[in-house]
């Protein structure tokens, strides 16, 4: 299906842009007039995506972080965030809950978080060239009347 | 950006965190709520999150750290003024939170 409407962003992966990430992708979505409540789940995915390619993907480093965002007919939103960083050998594992690389108090909730606030999460990933997630929801219709 | 404002009465410490919590501003604040808790040693650490408007996983790894801390030194955290966002993050997480500051009106 085709797009109505598409954006795309890269920035560096430095912690400062997580803030910017999901209030951009926030403020492309509020077109589809979105709940409050839809919108605060979309920008925590974003932020958990997010950091991920900061904290896991580009460790001790910076490397690019790439966003695209299609709006679709029908009020479905999909979000892809992707990085080219180290990658993870084993993906079913990573998105167990608790399961973290992390140290400095990373949780291991971010793909748990993504799964519970998302309709669909699909993660990819090949080690030493990159992940790429899927985030996708389908934002209620509002009656015109 | 994460505020960081703290108050102490005897050996309670009270954390007032105002702004958004992920991965960058749990970075910020990390360190300072550390040092006084360590310089005052409380019995109990209230974290009031009134002032948060957002928050992601990173938010849950500042709680539970700060309650590892406080673990060791023998004293509690308590997490108050939880709304919105926030609550269905914690909810997630499984902490229990105090209900939401001013929230004691009675709504019919």
């Amino acid at each position: 299906m085709k797009a109505d409407n598409t954006l795309k962003m890269t920035f560096p992966s430095r912690s400062a842009n997580e803030g910017f990430a999901r209030s951009a992708v926030a403020a492309f979505i509020a077109q589809l007039d979105p709940t409050l409540g839809e919108l605060a789940d979309i920008k925590t995915a974003v932020s958990e995506a997010v950091t991920n390619c900061i904290v896991h993907a580009y460790p001790g480093s910076v490397g690019i972080v790439y966003i695209t965002v299609g709006l679709y007919p029908g009020g479905k939103v999909r979000i892809r965030v992707a990085d080219k960083g180290v990658g993870i050998p084993d993906v079913a594992h990573a998105m167990e809950p608790m399961v973290t690389g992390g140290g400095e108090e990373r949780t291991g909730l971010g793909f748990t978080v993504m799964q519970t606030f998302m309709d669909r999460l699909t993660v990819r990933s090949a080690p030493g060239r990159g992940t790429v997630v899927v985030l996708e929801k389908n934002l209620t219709q509002r009656s015109e009347s | 950006m994460l505020q960081c404002q703290m108050e102490q009465t005897g050996r309670w410490l009270t954390v007032y965190l105002t702004g958004e919590i992920d991965h960058h501003g749990a970075g910020q604040v990390r360190a300072c709520i550390d040092s006084r808790i360590l310089e005052v040693g409380p019995e109990r650490v209230i974290l009031d999150l009134s002032g948060v408007g957002f928050m992601d996983s990173s938010g849950i790894g500042l709680i539970l750290g700060r309650r590892r801390l406080l673990q060791t030194l023998g004293a509690d955290l308590t997490v108050r003024g939880v709304g919105g966002q926030v609550s269905s993050l914690l909810r997630i997480a499984g902490i229990q939170s105090e209900e939401k500051t001013g929230g004691a009106r009675h709504e019919s």
